[in-house]
């Protein structure tokens, strides 16, 4: 047996200063020949620890080995059994966290790298002339709901119509894709590549309704009289801010805010598409997430001068996907750590100008396990700013249950569905993704999806 | 897609679309406003609902024309398409049997007031509108509020009709007139309501606004559309867009509504429109 080979090929990525610029992708993909060495470096384990890694459960030896065997239709297929979206979660699953924590490669040195693996089959198949359609079985004639173009109902809906069920999508925005599309900037995920996702889930026969709010245009009652089921995949869409004074000075977003401005209604663009975007010169933003740290980045694109993580931990307790803080450290990103925002200070015209900050220490381990943040006091300083971005957490919209007589929520507006089945405390009513479990990621709501999609089919066939 | 029924100005400047939206008629209740975009390039802005027929499956609106999105609109002909139109949103307006309503509309606001009048007349209240305009020639819809309206008085800025002046004579008309509100709602440009809301405090009559801050997607998600009411922060989107005049944070709600300013410049040159009052 050849000696083992415990490093990762690297991944090519456009240089630090030239990506600043512009909004294209920053990962650029594996090419055949560096799939084909990475793939030669799996063990093709027989008793996969990677597989129980991933929360849909695929195939990844399996996959593998195609690669390595240049058989890249059925590496495709092999991971499609379970995973409707590999293009979205080989970009941004956190793998470091899932399937490649659990490889056995890692008690020696390096994981493979199943993302980017999984990421160079799915672009492989989205570069050939034709994609394989999976057959279609006739209509059983079960109508189902659902409520949210997002990860969890893109899942369902692609399960459920490959089940023979008659499926209409409805979605409040006017494109498809819930985060993926308004949330997760261009260069970490490609716009051209979720509307392909959705494509692909248009061509199962799935009737996507845009423009439609559910709770508004219709209420889930009504939708209960002309569908079998409903499955709510609504996502976890209501931005907090942090509670401060000042937080309602002009220069002063949600995360959302920020992001949607650039990503759904293409700022970035700007004059070319309407929707304006701020060319802030100084900009703070608040977390240390995945959010943070997309909008850090957003706000360097579009030319800001100086921009600032400020998060009230260190840098080991950052939330955010390890190779996006790397990322956002190359390209210039500072991190203030152990900064707590107190008080947003504005000129005589309501425009933001300084943040007061306050220094934090860490102290015992917390209910979550991290070191707990103490304030210091008398620690106060002043940060000059013309921006601030506040990234610090979403909870689910509460449009639905507020219109919903009879459906359960959590304290923190979730809706209470079974971790098992998604069924809610309605009857023919699911959900799952965010919505549920508050802001996730975009396997675990595909992971919930399925399990819906699972549970609606034997509730709706008898069968199992 | 959504069809354009029919797109025309009816006074200068204010125009009437009507859009062919079965899903949202059926739904819309006074008060409640819908998001457009006019095209694929296009904004989304929010409108408020000043009528719609369930059976014809159409949904009208007025709009003033102020920037780049209501000047792509008022560029619309019937038989266009656009392509988002998405609602009804907002609360509907609380209607019950308050007694006597005055409802107090200018510019985009004459028509957004009419069939909030229709429903409180329903209810059985005495319902009065106080409509302002520029001169004579601004005013519309005159006719069809009488229809659900016991009396319609008007000011205008040159005194060419009714009262002479501004909304600022609120409480000397309602005096004059010995009209006694036990409410008052008002729609229109945000100088005009909280020139209402700050004439109706020391009457101590209970004042509805219907605010309209710059939105995005008027479903709670992106928190664009916030402002303080009574300390606490709202999103107008979702928690209103109607609150209590009395309880509205005015100079943090202006400050708000100015912070694309020098951006919407740009657009308005491209789009050769500069019809500002
Ligand atoms: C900026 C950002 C970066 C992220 N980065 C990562 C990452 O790198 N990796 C990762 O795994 N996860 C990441 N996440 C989290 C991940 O995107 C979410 O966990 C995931 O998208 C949740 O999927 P969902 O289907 O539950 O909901 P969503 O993706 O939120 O979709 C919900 C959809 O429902 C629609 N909707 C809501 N209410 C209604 C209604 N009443 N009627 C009709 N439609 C409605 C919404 O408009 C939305 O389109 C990130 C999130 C954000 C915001
Ligand atoms: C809930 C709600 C309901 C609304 N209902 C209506 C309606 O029924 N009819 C209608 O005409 N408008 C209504 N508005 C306001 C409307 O959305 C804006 O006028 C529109 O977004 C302007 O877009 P624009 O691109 O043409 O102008 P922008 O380019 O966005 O603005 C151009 C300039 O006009 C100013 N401006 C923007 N809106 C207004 C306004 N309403 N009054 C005075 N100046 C303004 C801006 O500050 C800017 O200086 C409503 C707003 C809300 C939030
Ligand atoms: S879906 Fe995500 S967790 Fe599963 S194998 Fe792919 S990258 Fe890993
Ligand atoms: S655990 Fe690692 S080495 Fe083993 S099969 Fe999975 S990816 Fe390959
Ligand atoms: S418009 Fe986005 S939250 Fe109200």
């Amino acid at each position: 047996m050849s000696p083992l080979d415990l490093v990762k090929r690297p991944m090519p990525k456009q240089e630090p200063f030239e990506r600043v610029r512009n909004f294209d992708e920053v990962a650029l993909g594996y090419s055949v020949e560096l799939a084909r060495e990475e793939a030669g470096r799996c063990l093709d384990c027989k008793k996969p620890g990677c597989v129980g890694g991933c929360p849909v459960g695929i195939d990844i030896p399996g996959f593998i080995h195609c690669i390595t065997e240049g058989d890249f239709a059925g590496g495709i297929r092999a991971i499609k059994q379970t995973n409707a979206l590999p293009a979205v979660c080989g970009r941004v699953c956190p793998q470091e966290e899932q399937c490649e924590m659990q490889c056995i490669l890692r008690k020696k040195g390096e994981s493979v790298a199943i993302g980017r693996l999984e990421r160079f089959l799915a672009d492989w198949e989205a570069a050939q002339e034709t994609t394989e359609a999976p057959p279609l079985p006739p209509l059983n004639g079960r109508s189902i709901a659902i409520v949210g173009s997002g990860p969890a109902g893109i899942t369902v809906a692609a399960d459920l119509a490959l089940r023979g069920y008659k499926i209409t999508m409805f979605e409040a925005l006017h494109e498809a894709g819930g985060v993926l599309t308004y949330g997760i900037p261009e260069f970490r995920l490609p716009k051209a590549i979720v509307r392909r996702e959705v494509q692909y889930v248009r061509s199962l026969g799935v009737d996507l309704r845009l423009d439609f709010v559910v709770g508004k245009t219709r209420t889930m009652d009504a939708l209960l009289e002309s569908f079998d089921a409903v499955f709510v995949g609504a996502g976890a869409g209501l931005p907090w801010f942090m509670d401060i004074p000042g937080e309602n000075l002009n220069g002063v977003y949600s995360a959302n805010e920020y992001l949607t401005r650039c990503n759904l209604m293409r700022g970035f663009r700007f004059p070319a598409f309407d929707t304006p975007l701020k060319r802030s010169a100084r900009v703070a933003v608040f977390g240390g997430g995945n959010v943070a740290m997309d909008s850090a980045r957003t706000a360097l694109r579009l030319g800001a001068d100086e921009v600032h993580i400020v998060y009230r931990r260190s840098h080991d307790e950052l939330p955010a996907r390890a190779e996006e803080v790397e990322n956002a450290e190359e390209e210039g990103v500072m991190f203030d750590f152990l900064t707590l925002p107190v008080r947003l200070i504005g000129n005589e015209r309501g425009w933001l100008t300084e943040i007061e900050c306050r220094r934090m220490e860490l102290g015992e381990p917390d209910a979550s396990g991290r070191r707990r943040p103490i304030e210091v006091a008398g620690s106060e300083f002043m940060m000059r700013m013309d921006a601030s971005v506040c990234a610090i957490g979403n909870s689910p919209n509460p449009l639905i249950p507020m219109t919903t007589p009879g459906l359960e929520v959590g304290k923190r507006g979730n809706i209470v569905a079974d971790e098992e089945t998604g069924l809610t405390s309605r009857r023919r009513v699911w959900a799952g993704g965010d919505v549920v479990t508050g802001a996730a990621t975009v396997i675990s709501a595909m992971g919930a999806g399925r399990r819906a999609a699972q549970s609606i089919h034997e509730a709706l066939s008898g069968a199992k | 897609m959504f069809k354009v029924v029919e797109r025309s100005m009816i006074v200068p400047n204010v125009h009437l679309l009507t859009i062919e939206a079965s899903e949202v008629a059926q739904a819309a209740r006074p008060g409640n406003f819908i998001i457009l975009r006019p095209d694929e390039q296009g904004e989304r802005i929010p409108l408020t609902i000043a009528d719609w027929d369930v059976s014809a499956g159409t949904v009208t609106s007025l709009f003033v024309q102020v920037g780049a999105s209501t000047a792509k609109l008022a560029r619309l002909k019937a038989g266009d398409t656009i392509p988002t139109f998405a609602g009804p949103l907002g609360n509907e307006t609380e209607i019950a049997k308050f007694g006597t309503v005055v409802l107090v509309g200018g510019c985009y606001g004459i028509g957004a007031i009419y069939p909030i009048a229709r429903a409180l007349k329903a209810a059985g209240n005495r319902v009065f509108a106080l409509i302002e305009a520029r001169s004579s020639f601004a005013l519309y819809w005159e006719d069809r509020l009488k229809t659900v309206c016991e009396r319609v008085l008007v000011i205008s800025r040159d005194g060419s009709r009714g009262y002479k002046g501004h909304v600022t004579r609120l409480a000397e008309i309602l005096a004059t007139e010995k009209i006694k509100p036990d409410r008052l709602i008002a729609y229109g440009c945000t100088y005009q309501m909280m020139e209402v809301s700050r004439q109706t405090k020391p009457l101590g009559i209970k004042t509805i606004v219907s605010m309209n801050p710059i939105m995005i997607d008027g479903t709670g998600m992106c928190g664009v559309c916030r402002l303080t009411v009574a300390g606490e922060t709202k999103f107008a989107c979702v928690d209103g867009p109607e609150f209590d005049g009395h309880e509205v944070d005015w100079e943090e709600f202006l400050a708000r509504r100015e912070s694309y300013n020098a951006e919407e410049v740009e657009p308005l040159h491209r789009s050769g429109s500069c019809s500002h009052f």
